[in-house]
């Protein structure tokens, strides 16, 4: 998970981790670790317990901070969810009846095994969440992100109230009116006319993308869960074989299909990691980026207001003063966005081509040296 | 679903009713299966430890195994790879199969066939086993019965007319004959053989569907009920053919005739492959002669077909009420083994055909990521990436095929022959039925004459001449049915002893096969996905 995005947590001036997490019910509670040599902390090596909320929190504090608004914010970590693996487990519980015990004991398994790779992966793309901010120049100096590496309190005060949870709501709201507004912009900036494009073409296709992997990988699981169920009968069928004809025969067909279970079910999760959370990952940076090519186009409408509003005013001689001023602030903002949004889009295309590169490449050897176990193993047999 | 015109053709066995339904309900069940799994995002499994621990944990598992861990110990790159390609597969394979199998028959059958007379004569406080030299209804089968209780290997093979069993048969070239609703399939039966029993070495012959159940019909009647375990006929399927009939020439009607055909030869090879049932009359007639009377009563509907059924209800409702005291352990033994072995073959089964449904189901998901994913390429600006991102959608694209494939070898190499054993073995049951028949109807046999010797020893009392010669006339008749009863019962005992030895030492022979064959299927596909993966790769790493 931490090749999704690479280059981070190098920097030794300002490093974090995760190294812990409890599951309390549905709640995950999440040890956040730091060990920095800025002088801007208290203490040079701490650690707080966080929430999934208090991620969300800062988040979203950090996107409605303006300051930041021509920067990319990395995309908020997902809700922890244990719904499937849960009602898998409970599924399972039903249908105890139906195996034998071996069996069940196998696909319970395999189940504490999913679930405690959800729980892996929501810690892994919390902590990532936190080395994007910590890596970035600007954003790692955020007030707000070192209140919460630090303060040794409950965040739950500091957090969204009713109101606030409201403004958020609205924000999603709007989001539905970006891309028309995107669209609609009259582009002068070649570099912004072709990000644009290209990026509103791409999320819908990444996102397809991302949904048809979540299926195969899917597939994959069933399959590896199906060779649980065919070993365990082969199992049963050669010991009824062993007692009937006095003699052991065949038990290590029983075990390939142990061992393709195995294999089986490591492809499909090999495959969800490299490639189905990759494009998962990049999905949502592409949706972070579309959020600021957002903020731009509200800036130049802003601008483009303040342009009518100046002409307004000459027109009618009045409260030139403020229209140029407020015209001056509005192109200042906008050409301080399009800037930064320049670098930030720029070094994201660099991010994310090196980061399918790295999963590309890893996910066809895993494939690979998955394909020869088998193919060696099956060999023998 | 196909419970519309599923009564199946093969002979009336008891318990068929019931297994059909259960099968009808075993396939449903797996249908519905895909369905429920259809869970919201992520179902994801566990990350891929470090490679270290990815090979630790594999290795635990392989204590089990008796494999060498240590070629597997060292990294992908050091495995002898080159050793293995698929050319050495092949032989390497048959060696191993090739050794195994001698010693295991071998001493299967000798135990077996020791075993059970010894036990015969300690146990059984029943009926002794008298031995008499009856030629049984068709003269063709071997008399040697007294050779069963030494039986070995060797000499079972022998008992097969002197010749060993080399024989082919293929079934081929379906063919559209006739139109609309009389239209039906001919299939080309080609048999290749250098046994002396037929008149040539290569010959063929056109047979449509009806004449497969018309022949299954005619062994079942001659020799169901002596104890011969006769392979069930393919199954009726009037959807499948109704389809094949109205003329659609899509995918899933060349399924059926495939499917069909497939099973056509599987039940031909396994009928000829029973030494009793290839020197049957009608066996060769099948094979040899050109023209063959059409078996009309093996029509789903038709009048003998609906007397089927009302027959195959009344056997059913008979087999619950008789109770036979059953003075031979093996017989008990082997009834549990055989519902052990339905039980787990039906699981089995279901579980396969779960497998081919989910892996076809990866085959079209690994389609539309295949798509999506060369949308996605197009879409990407970065040169490199983007040729990348089309060359990994065409890589699944081939892997797409290589799941169908894969399902096809799930479906035809394993789904299928565990069907028909499904079916075999509801066979073998209905065998052990008509023992517990035979029994029953000696049983009745000796209530009648013990009547009668009442009811005689009553008539001599009362002093009555003429009554009484009819009744000791008729005693006489009865004795004679008793002991033909009795006889007829340990004729048929002793067949399904043969017949049960012969039946599980193929059974096992055949799953090895069938599971040797259908790894090798999946090796040939790894074979393949290494291939692919590997052409990718320097595309990957060419990002920039």
């Amino acid at each position: 998970m931490r090749s999704v995005s690479v280059d981070l947590n190098h920097d030794a001036s300002l490093l974090i981790d995760i190294p812990d997490a409890l599951c309390e019910r549905d709640k995950v509670k999440f040890t956040v670790h730091t060990k920095t040599t800025l002088s801007s902390f208290q203490k040079p090596d701490f650690s707080v317990p966080r929430q999934h909320e208090d991620f969300i929190w800062l988040h979203d504090t950090l996107v409605e901070t303006e300051d930041y608004a021509g920067l990319i914010i990395p995309p908020v970590p997902p809700k922890p969810d244990f719904e499937s693996p849960r009602e898998k487990m409970h599924k399972l519980g039903e249908g105890e009846a139906t195996m034998t015990k071996e069996e069940y004991t196998k696909m319970k398994q395999e189940l504490e095994a999913e679930y405690l790779a959800v729980f892996k992966k929501t810690v892994q793309v919390h902590e990532v969440f936190l080395q994007r901010l910590s890596s970035h120049p600007i954003l790692s100096k955020d007030r707000n992100f070192q209140i919460f590496l630090e303060y040794d309190q409950d965040l739950t005060v500091r957090r969204k109230n009713a109101k606030e949870m409201f403004g958020g709501f609205f924000k999603n709201m709007v989001k539905s009116a970006d891309e028309v507004l995107i669209s609609g912009i009259k582009e002068v900036d070649d570099f912004f006319e072709q990000e644009k494009t290209f990026l509103l073409d791409y999320y819908s296709k990444i996102k397809d993308s991302t949904a048809k992997a979540e299926k195969m990988t899917r597939s994959h699981k069933n399959i590896a869960d199906d060779y649980i169920h065919i070993s365990a009968t082969l199992n049963t069928l050669s010991a009824d074989d062993s007692t009937a004809n006095k003699k052991h025969c065949g038990g290590y067909y029983m075990s390939s299909f142990v061992f393709l279970q195995k294999v089986e079910g490591r492809v499909a999760s090999d495959q969800e990691l490299k490639l189905t959370e990759l494009l998962r990952y990049y999905m949502r940076d592409i949706q972070a980026a579309k959020d600021l090519l957002y903020r731009r186009a509200r800036a130049l409408v802003d601008y483009e207001n303040s342009n009518k509003a100046l002409d307004k005013a000459r027109l009618k001689s009045r409260d030139i003063p403020q229209a140029e001023e407020h015209q001056k602030q509005c192109l200042q903002k906008f050409d301080k966005l399009s800037e930064s949004g320049k670098k930030e889009l720029t070094s994201f295309k660099g991010r994310r081509v090196v980061a399918f590169r790295k999963n590309l490449i890893e996910m066809a050897e895993l494939e690979i040296k998955h394909a020869k176990l088998l193919r060696t193993w099956l060999a023998m047999v | 679903m196909t419970a519309l015109g599923k009564p199946p053709d093969s002979p009336p066995q008891l318990s068929l009713c019931q297994s059909a339904v259960r099968q009808c309900v075993c396939v449903c069940v797996s249908v519905s299966y895909p369905p429920s799994s259809q869970s919201t995002m992520a179902d994801t499994a566990r990350d891929p430890p470090p490679e270290l621990s990815d090979f630790q944990e594999l290795q635990d598992g392989e204590d089990l195994f008796p494999e060498p861990s240590a070629p597997l110990e060292s990294g992908p790159a050091s495995l002898p790879a080159e050793d293995i390609s698929t050319n050495s597969n092949g032989p390497k394979q048959d060696s191993l199969f090739d050794d195994d199998p001698e010693d295991l028959f071998a001493e299967a059958t000798e135990e077996v066939s020791l075993d059970s007379p010894e036990r015969d004569v300690l146990l059984s406080d029943g009926p002794s086993p008298a031995i008499t030299p009856i030629t049984p209804p068709c003269s063709l089968i071997t008399p040697h019965i007294d050779m069963f209780t030494h039986c070995s290997f060797d000499e079972i093979e022998e008992e097969e007319g002197g010749d060993s069993f080399d024989m082919h048969i293929s079934v081929s070239d379906p063919e559209k004959v006739g139109d609309g609703m009389n239209a039906y399939m001919a299939y080309k039966v080609s048999t290749k053989t250098s046994m002396s029993l037929f008149r040539s070495q290569d010959f063929s012959v056109k047979r449509r569907f009806s004449d497969f159940l018309g022949l299954h019909s005619k062994l079942a009647s001659k020799y169901l009920h002596i104890g011969y375990i006769v392979p069930p006929a393919p199954e009726k399927s009037i959807v499948g053919m109704t389809k094949v009939k109205v003329g659609k020439e899509d995918q899933s009607s060349n399924e059926f005739v495939e499917k069909r055909r497939s099973a056509l030869e599987r039940y031909l090879m396994r009928t000829v492959k029973h030494p009793t049932l290839l020197k049957d009359p009608d066996v060769l007639q099948f094979l040899e002669s050109s023209e063959l009377p059409r078996a009309v009563s093996t029509q789903a509907l038709s009048s003998a077909g609906i007397l089927r059924m009302v027959n195959k209800a009344a056997e059913a409702v008979n087999k619950m009420t008789i109770k036979m005291n059953e003075s031979d352990a093996w017989f008990e033994e082997k009834q549990q083994h055989f519902d052990n072995l339905d039980l787990q073959l039906r699981k089995l089964h279901a579980s396969v055909e779960s497998l081919v449904c989910h892996r076809r189901e990866l085959s079209v998901n690994t389609a539309l990521f295949a798509k999506s994913a060369a949308m996605l390429g197009n879409s990407e600006d970065h040169t490199a990436l983007s040729r990348a991102l089309s060359q990994l959608a065409e890589v699944e694209e081939k892997i797409d095929q290589l799941h169908q494939d894969q399902a096809n070898a799930d479906f035809y190499c394993f789904s299928e022959l565990l069907g028909d054993y499904v079916r075999l073995i509801t066979a073998v049951k209905g065998v052990f039925d008509h023992r517990m028949k035979t029994w029953q109807k000696w049983q009745d046999g000796q209530i009648l004459l013990q009547k009668k010797r009442e009811a005689e020893a009553k008539l001599q009392f009362n002093n009555k001449p003429e009554k009484l010669q009819q009744a000791k006339d008729e005693m006489r008749e009865l004795e004679g049915k008793v002991q033909q009863g009795e006889r007829d019962f340990e004729l048929i005992s002793k067949t399904i002893r043969k017949e049960v030895s012969r039946f599980e030492k193929e059974r096992v022979k055949d799953f090895k096969t069938i599971i040797i064959k259908y790894l090798e299927s999946l090796v040939q596909t790894q074979q393949k996905l290494i291939k692919y993966w590997d052409a990718f790769l320097p595309e990957a790493k060419a990002i920039s």
